[in-house]
C-alpha cells in the first residue's frame, strides 16, 4: 500500500497496483494475457482456460516431454514453430496459438499413433469414463485409426504389488508412474524396460513395486494401465457419488475425494490442496475405506447381559450407559469417572464429548491420546505450517519415522530436500525413511535428546546453517519406549539451538490435534493416560469411557493398561468395531465411521478442513457427537445443539483460536483456515538417567504405516502388509549377541522375558534395539514399563 | 595414383591430400606414447600451454573447427556457450559412433589415441573446463582398449593429471563405456547415460547441455575427429589449417565410404573442395562403382540422411551446399547403392535399424517408426496396398511436420527441398527413421509401385512381440480379460 508522505493515502495511488516484476505479458490463442515468469506455456494457458492437451506432463512432477501431445504453435519472434508447451516458458510477447491447424494436425497425429498399439478394450477398462486417453481422443483425436497391423501383445494384468496391478498393452509410455515413483515418493522401483516399441513398465526382478505411495499412480496413470485391486470391476465412473473431505487417518489432513456407489464406499482419491498434500495420498490412507464397508462392523449398541454383550436398541443402551455413570458417580463422585480417546472422530464429536464429560458429569479426568503421543502442551508453541516447513531453510528433525507415521508430511519434506530449498537436521534414535535426504543425520540413544542437541550446538557448520534463520522443529514420539516428556525436552533445547524457531507437531492419530484443541484435555487437577491408567489399576476409577480408544492395543505399557481395564468396574465404549478393549466394555455404542458422517477435523498446523458425509452410518450406528447429546440428555444436562452445524458453530463461538472457523466461512475456504491454539507452550524438565548397562540394549518402539490398528487390519488389501513384531538390531550387534538375522532371541526387561524373531538392520543404531508397535506377533508393550524414562532390555541367544 | 592402404588399419586408405588427423597411420605402432612423441606428439599442448587459454580459444575459433560429429557447428563458438561462472565444467566426448555407414572414429581411437587425448586436453584448457569424459561405444571393444591402455601411459608421462608438464593446469579425463544403444550417440542421451540413466535425449530447449548438461553443469560434447584436429591446429598454426579447405569449410575431413564401390574404406579429404565425383570415382579414393555399374543413389552423411542421386555427385564436401540440395553432411559417410539395389528393400534396412534403436521415449518415434517399418516390410515382402504409399508420407508427416527435404532430380523434374525438416520428436532417431523412407519413395516411386503391382496374394503372418516374463514374487493374477 503505498502512503503519501503524510501519511495520508490518496485515491490514484492505492487505485493504481505496482507493477508486479514478475509478470509476463504474452497472447494466447489471440488473447493478450499476463502469466508469471518461469510459468510454462500449458500451465498459463490453462489458468485462462485455454486447455492444451496432454499425457505426460503432470503440474507436481518435473516435465519430460515424452507425450509430444501437447505441441502448439509458439512464435517467439522467429515466426511460429512446433513446440511442447509443458516444456517451453512463457516469455514477453510470445504468441502461442494452440488451435493452429500445424498444431491440430500434431495433436492428432499423435493420437492416432497412441492409439496404433493401445488394445481399446474401454468397454471392460475400469478407466472408461475417465480416462483422459479418452477423452482427449475424443477432443483432439482424429476419430478413427488407420492402423491395420497386430498391436503389440504383453500378458496382462500382471501385479506389481499387493494393491497395483499393471496391464502393459493399455501403457502409453508417458512415464507418470515411473517419474512419481523416482521423483516423489523416493522408490525407483519401477522403469523401463527395454527399448523403442517393445519399452515396458516393469519391477525389478524378484523386487515388488512395494511403496507406500504406489496408490497414487493409480491415479495419475493416464490410461487403465495401473489399477489398484480394491477398485477393479468394482463400479464405472459414471455410476459414482463423490464428495470432497479431508483423510483422518493421519494427523496430515489430505484433502481427498470420496467416492462411493449404491451406498457403499469404494474410493478415495486424492485432491490437490496446495498447502498441504499437493493431491497425493499414502496407500493407508487411500485403501483402508475397506475397514468401513467390513461385515465385522458394529451396526447396533451392545449391552452386557448376563456376562455377554448382546445387541440392543439405542434407548436401552443409553439408559444403561447413563446408568453406568450415575452409579459411578454416585459411588465416589464425577471425578472417579475418566474418558480416554476421542481423537480419532471430528471435532465436532470431541467438542461434545467434551462438554459431556466436563460440564454434564463434571469430571477432570480426559485425555485424548494412550501414553503414545507426546504432552498436550507440544500444541503450545509457535506452530509451523506445513509450507512454512517445506520452505524452511532448515528443518529440525526429532520426530519419529515421518515416512511411516505421516507419509504425506513426509513427501513434502522430502521434496523440500531434494529441491534444495531446506537442509534437514535430523535426530534419530533409528534411521528414518528421511535420513537419506537429511543434511545431518545425528543418531542419539533414548533418554538423551537433550544431550544430543546441545553437543550439536557446538557443531560449527550447524550453527551456521541455523544462523540462515527460519527454523521449523518437527517434533514427535520417536519411540513409545520413552517418556513422552523427552520430546518438550527436545523441542525446548532446539529452541535453544535456534531461538524463533517454529514447531510443527508430528503427532500421528487422526484428530488429535481438534481433540486437543476441543479440550478433550484434563481440566485443574485432571489426570493424563498414565494416570488414569494408574488410578485405574489401583481401583480408584469407578467408570472407564473409552471414546473410540483401544488401549489393549495402544497403550506402550500392555502389563498397566491390562491392569486398568480389569480395574475398571464399569466401562463404556464408543467404537466402530468390537476391539480388544471394547469386547470386555458393559456397553458398547456403535459409533459412524470415517465417510459415514460430516463435521470438521484439525491437521497437525492447526488447520481446520471438512470431513463429508457420503454413505449412510452402518446399522444403527451413529456419530460420536450424537451419543455425547444423548448422554447429556440422560444425565440431566443439554449440550445445547442439534446439529453438526450448531456444533461447528459452537467451537467457532467457545474454542480460543477457532473463531474464523464458522460454518459459512469453512464453505467459503478452499484449502481450510488455520486455527492458532490458545495452549501455553510446554516447559522442559529434563531427568538425568542412568548410564546404558553395556550388556543391555535401549529400546525403540515405534510405529510402521500397516499395524493392527482397524483401519488396517479390516481392509482386506491392506491387512497383510503388517511387518510383523521382529526385533532388529543393528548387524554388528546382532553378531555381538551371538546371534543370526532370522534366528531366534530372548529379550528381557525388568517386566518380563519374550521371544523374539532377531533381524539385521542396519537403520538400527548400534546400542539400541528397535521394535515396530502394535504388529502381529508377539507384543513388545508387555517389556515396557511407561512411568520410566528409557526401557533398556538383555538380549540373548539360544 | 592409387590409395595405400596398411595392413595394420584395415579399412583406412591414405589419398594424396593434405592429411591432419590421420598422419599417423601409416605406422604400425602408431597407437603408442613412444611413436606418438616421435610424431610431434604433444608438442600442440605445450604450443596451447605456452599460450594464455583466451588466446587458444581464439585460435580454436578462428580456424573454424567445424564440428564432425553431424551438425557441423563450429567448436570454438560451442565453447563460449559455457557460463563462465559456474563449476565444474565438462568436456564430454562422444565416441559413441553408431550412425549407419560412419566408422572413422573408431579408426581414430585405435590408431592414434593420444591425438584424441591431447585434442582433450587442449580443450579442457582453452575452455576453461575441469574434468573430461571420454564416452567410447560399447561395441567397439578394441578402441576401448587402446585408448585405455594410451590414457595409462599419458597419466604416467604427467600429460593428464594434477599439474599438467608442470604448470597449473589440471585435468582428469575418465574413460566410460557404453552399453551398446544408437541413440547415445546424441549428445543429451549421452549425458544421461553417463551419469547412469537410460539413454533417453532430453528435451531441448529448455536447458542445452552447454549451460545445464552432465550433472547439471555446463557441459561441452565434442565430436572424437573435431578435437583429434586440435594437436595438428596447435603445432602448424591457424594459417596452416586455414589454407587446407575453403574459408567456410577449413581443414581436412574423415570420410568413411560403403556400400557399392570398388574400394570402400575411410578417407581424408580436403573439406570444402573434394566433390562426391571425386571421392566415388577417382583412382585415389573409391576407384568407381563396383563392376562399373551405374550409381543409383547414394547417402551422403550417414544412415539418417536425405539421399542424393547422381545429380549431385559434383556438389563439394559443404555443409550449406548440401544443405540447400536437400541432405546434410552429418557423420561424415557416404553409403553408395549401384543400378543392381532394390531401393525399398534398401530403404527398409534402414528404417529397421531407426526403429528398433529408437529409445522409447517419445511417442512419434517410438509408435511411428515401427509402423513404417511394418508398412515397408509388408511392401517389400509384396503385401503392400496402393494406400500404403501415401500411409507412408501421412505416418511421416506426423514426425515431421511440412516439407521433408529431398534432392533434386532431373529425371523427375523434381526441384530440391533443402535441409533441415521440421520435427516433433525430441532428437532426430524418430526423422532419420522416415528419411530413407521418403528419400526412397520421392526419388524412386515406381520401385515401390511395381512391388505393390506384382502383390503376392499369399498372406504371410506378421511378426509379433512375445510377452516378457515376468518376475517370479508378482505372478499374474487370474482375472484375465
Amino acid at each position: 500500500m503505498t502512503t503519501t508522505e503524510n501519511g495520508a493515502q490518496t485515491p490514484a495511488e492505492t487505485a493504481a497496483a505496482p507493477p508486479d516484476p514478475n509478470a509476463v505479458s504474452l497472447t494466447i490463442n489471440g488473447r493478450r494475457v499476463t502469466a508469471r515468469k518461469g510459468d510454462l506455456v500449458i500451465a498459463a494457458a490453462q489458468r485462462v482456460g485455454e486447455y492444451i492437451p496432454r499425457f505426460c506432463y503432470h503440474e507436481r512432477m518435473a516435465s519430460v516431454g515424452m507425450c509430444r501431445m501437447c505441441l502448439v504453435d509458439i512464435d517467439t519472434g522467429r515466426g511460429p514453430a512446433l513446440q511442447i508447451s509443458c516444456m517451453a516458458t512463457v516469455a514477453p510477447d510470445m504468441v502461442v496459438n494452440t488451435q493452429s491447424p500445424a498444431a491440430l494436425k500434431a495433436q492428432e497425429g499423435i493420437v492416432e499413433l497412441l492409439l496404433a498399439n493401445h488394445p481399446l478394450d474401454c468397454p471392460v477398462c475400469d478407466k472408461g469414463g475417465e480416462c483422459p486417453l479418452q477423452d482427449q481422443s475424443f477432443s483432439h483425436g482424429p476419430g478413427e485409426s488407420r492402423y491395420i497391423e497386430e498391436k503389440r501383445h504383453f500378458e496382462k494384468p500382471i501385479a506389481i504389488s499387493d494393491l497395483v496391478l499393471l496391464d502393459r498393452e493399455r501403457c502409453i509410455l508417458c512415464d507418470r508412474c515411473t517419474r512419481f515413483a523416482d521423483e516423489v515418493a523416493g522408490d525407483a522401483l519401477i522403469h523401463f524396460i527395454s527399448r523403442g516399441n517393445d519399452t515396458q513398465v516393469m519391477t525389478f526382478p524378484d523386487e515388488p513395486f512395494s511403496s507406500y505411495f504406489s496408490g497414487n499412480t493409480v491415479q495419475i496413470c493416464p490410461v487403465g494401465a495401473l489399477t489398484a485391486t480394491s477398485y477393479r470391476f468394482k463400479a464405472r465412473p459414471w455410476d459414482l457419488d463423490q464428495s470432497e473431505s479431508t483423510c483422518t487417518t493421519c494427523s496430515v489432513g489430505c484433502r481427498t475425494v470420496v467416492q462411493s456407489s449404491h451406498d457403499q464406499l469404494l474410493r478415495y482419491q486424492g485432491v490437490d490442496s496446495d498447502p498441504v498434500n499437493w493431491s497425493w495420498l499414502c496407500d493407508r490412507g487411500r485403501f483402508n475405506f475397506e475397514a468401513v464397508n467390513s461385515d465385522e462392523r458394529l451396526g447396533a449398541p451392545l449391552v452386557r447381559v448376563d456376562d455377554e454383550l448382546q445387541p440392543t436398541s439405542w434407548n436401552a443402551a443409553l439408559a444403561r450407559a447413563a446408568e453406568l455413570i450415575s452409579e459411578a458417580k454416585a459411588a465416589a463422585g464425577p471425578g472417579s469417572i475418566a474418558v480416554l480417546g476421542g481423537a480419532r472422530g471430528t471435532n465436532e464429536d470431541a467438542y461434545a464429548w467434551a462438554r459431556l464429560a466436563k460440564d454434564v458429569i463434571g469430571t477432570p479426568h480426559v485425555y485424548p491420546q494412550m501414553g503414545d503421543g507426546a504432552l498436550i502442551n507440544l500444541l503450545g508453541f509457535d506452530r509451523a505450517t506445513i509450507d512454512e516447513a517445506a520452505n524452511a531453510p532448515t528443518i529440525i528433525l526429532i520426530a519419529p519415522d515421518l515416512k511411516e507415521e505421516l507419509p504425506v508430511l513426509y513427501l513434502r519434506l522430502r521434496d523440500a530436500a531434494q529441491k534444495r530449498r531446506s537442509r534437514i537436521i535430523e535426530f534419530a534414535q533409528k534411521r528414518s525413511g528421511l535420513s537419506g535426504q537429511a543434511w545431518r543425520t545425528i543418531e542419539y540413544e533414548a533418554g538423551n535428546i537433550t544431550h544430543a542437541i546441545n553437543a550439536a550446538a557446538n557443531d560449527p557448520a550447524i550453527a551456521t546453517q541455523i544462523a540462515k534463520g527460519n527454523v521449523v522443529v518437527v517434533a514427535g514420539r520417536a519411540n513409545l519406549a520413552e517418556h513422552p516428556r523427552e520430546v518438550t525436552n527436545g523441542v525446548v533445547a532446539a529452541l535453544q539451538l535456534a531461538p524463533g524457531a517454529k514447531v510443527l507437531p508430528a503427532l500421528r492419530r487422526g484428530n488429535i490435534v481438534g481433540a486437543i484443541e476441543m479440550g478433550l484435555t484434563p481440566e485443574e487437577g485432571g489426570m493424563q493416560a498414565l494416570e488414569i491408567a494408574k488410578a485405574a489399576a489401583a481401583g480408584n476409577i469407578e467408570c472407564l469411557v473409552l471414546l473410540g480408544c483401544d488401549p489393549l492395543a495402544d497403550f506402550p505399557d500392555t502389563d498397566l493398561a491390562r491392569r486398568m481395564m480389569a480395574g475398571a468396574p464399569r466401562i463404556i465404549a464408543i467404537d466402530t468395531f468390537l476391539t480388544k478393549s471394547s469386547s470386555p466394555a458393559d456397553v458398547v455404542l456403535a459409533a459412524a465411521a470415517y465417510g459415514e458422517k460430516s463435521g470438521t477435523t484439525t491437521n497437525i498446523e492447526g488447520r481446520v478442513q471438512t470431513v463429508c458425509e457420503k454413505v449412510t452410518p452402518r446399522g444403527t450406528s451413529r456419530p460420536d457427537w450424537m451419543i455425547a447429546v444423548e448422554l447429556a440428555e440422560l444425565l440431566g444436562g443439554d449440550l445445547g445443539v442439534t446439529s453438526v452445524d450448531d456444533l461447528t458453530n459452537a467451537i467457532a463461538a467457545n474454542i480460543d483460536g477457532f473463531g474464523g472457523a464458522t460454518v459459512a466461512a469453512l464453505r467459503a475456504a478452499r484449502d481450510g483456515i488455520v486455527c492458532k491454539s490458545s495452549l501455553p507452550a510446554a516447559t522442559a524438565r529434563v531427568v538425568e538417567i542412568d548410564v546404558r548397562n553395556s550388556y543391555d540394549y535401549r529400546l525403540v518402539v515405534s510405529r510402521k504405516l500397516y499395524d493392527n490398528a482397524v483401519g488396517t487390519a479390516k481392509s482386506p488389501s491392506l491387512a497383510h502388509l503388517a511387518v510383523g513384531s521382529h526385533l532388529h538390531l543393528h548387524p554388528l550387534d546382532v553378531e555381538r549377541v551371538g546371534s543370526a538375522d532370522g534366528a531366534d532371541v530372548k529379550v528381557t526387561s525388568k517386566r518380563a522375558s519374550m521371544v523374539f524373531k532377531v533381524v539385521a538392520d542396519e537403520t538400527v543404531v548400534r546400542g539400541s534395539a528397535w521394535v515396530p508397535f502394535n504388529q502381529p506377533g508377539p507384543s513388545i508393550g508387555e517389556l515396557i514399563d511407561s512411568s520410566d524414562v528409557v526401557t533398556d532390555v538383555r538380549v540373548e541367544s539360544f | 595414383m592409387n590409395g595405400t592402404t596398411y595392413p595394420h588399419a584395415p579399412g583406412f586408405v591414405a589419398g594424396d591430400r593434405p592429411r591432419i588427423v590421420t598422419s599417423r597411420f601409416e605406422y604400425a605402432d602408431s597407437h603408442t606414447l613412444d611413436r606418438y612423441l616421435a610424431t610431434d606428439g604433444y608438442k600442440g599442448l605445450q604450443a596451447a600451454l605456452a599460450k594464455s587459454a583466451v588466446d587458444v580459444h581464439n585460435d580454436v575459433k578462428s580456424a573454424t573447427v567445424l564440428g564432425r560429429g553431424g551438425a557441423g557447428f563450429p567448436a570454438g563458438v560451442k565453447w563460449g556457450l559455457t557460463p563462465q561462472a559456474v563449476w565444474p565444467r565438462y568436456l564430454v566426448v562422444n565416441g559413441d559412433e553408431s550412425e549407419p555407414g560412419t566408422y572413422k572414429d573408431r579408426l581414430l581411437m585405435e590408431l592414434d589415441p593420444h591425438q584424441l587425448i591431447e585434442g582433450c586436453l587442449i580443450a579442457c584448457y582453452a575452455a576453461g573446463l575441469s574434468q573430461c569424459f571420454l564416452y567410447i561405444r560399447g561395441e567397439m571393444a578394441f578402441a576401448q582398449e587402446r585408448v585405455a591402455t594410451a590414457l595409462n601411459e599419458a597419466y604416467a608421462a604427467g600429460y593428464i593429471g594434477k599439474n599438467v608438464l608442470g604448470t597449473d593446469f589440471s585435468v582428469d579425463i575418465v574413460l566410460h563405456w557404453g552399453a551398446g544403444a544408437y541413440v547415445v550417440g546424441e549428445e543429451t542421451a549421452l549425458i544421461e547415460s553417463l551419469e547412469g540413466n537410460r539413454g533417453m535425449p532430453r528435451q531441448k530447449p529448455p536447458y542445452f547441455p552447454a549451460a545445464i548438461g552432465l550433472y547439471g553443469k555446463p557441459t561441452i560434447v565434442n565430436n572424437v575427429e573435431t578435437l583429434a584436429n586440435l594437436p595438428w591446429l596447435m603445432v602448424n598454426g591457424v594459417e596452416a589449417y586455414t589454407a587446407i579447405g575453403t574459408p567456410t569449410s577449413p581443414g581436412t575431413r574423415m570420410v568413411a565410404v560403403s556400400g557399392h564401390v570398388k574400394r570402400p574404406g575411410v578417407y581424408e579429404i580436403v573439406n570444402g573442395t573434394t566433390t562426391f565425383r571425386e571421392l566415388l570415382y577417382d583412382e585415389e579414393f573409391c576407384g568407381g562403382i563396383r563392376d562399373d555399374n551405374m550409381l543409383k543413389a547414394f547417402v551422403p552423411g550417414g544412415g539418417s540422411a536425405p539421399w542424393f542421386v547422381p545429380d549431385q555427385l559434383d556438389l563439394p564436401f559443404e555443409n550449406k551446399l548440401v544443405s540447400a540440395a536437400g541432405s546434410m553432411l552429418g557423420s561424415g559417410a557416404v553409403i553408395v547403392m549401384d543400378d543392381t539395389t532394390d531401393i525399398p528393400a534398401a530403404a527398409l534396412t534402414l528404417t529397421r535399424f531407426y526403429a528398433h534403436e529408437s529409445c522409447g521415449k517419445c511417442v512419434p518415434c517410438r509408435e511411428g517408426g515401427t509402423w513404417l517399418e511394418r508398412i515397408m516390410r509388408r511392401i517389400v515382402d509384396g503385401h503392400g496396398t496402393p494406400r500404403d504409399l501415401d500411409q507412408l508420407i501421412e505416418v511421416g508427416e506426423t514426425i515431421c511436420p511440412g516439407d521433408f527435404p529431398h534432392a533434386a532430380s532431373e529425371r523427375l523434374g523434381l526441384d530440391a527441398v533443402p535441409f533441415p525438416y521440421k520435427m516433433t520428436t525430441i532428437c532426430f532417431v524418430g526423422p532419420s527413421a522416415y528419411a530413407p523412407v521418403h528419400s526412397a519413395l520421392t526419388l524412386f516411386r515406381d520401385e515401390f509401385e511395381a512391388k505393390i503391382v506384382q502383390r503376392n496374394l499369399i498372406p504371410v503372418s506378421i511378426p509379433v512381440s512375445i510377452p516378457v516374463s515376468i518376475p517370479a514374487s508378482v505372478g499374474a493374477t487370474d482375472d484375465h480379460h
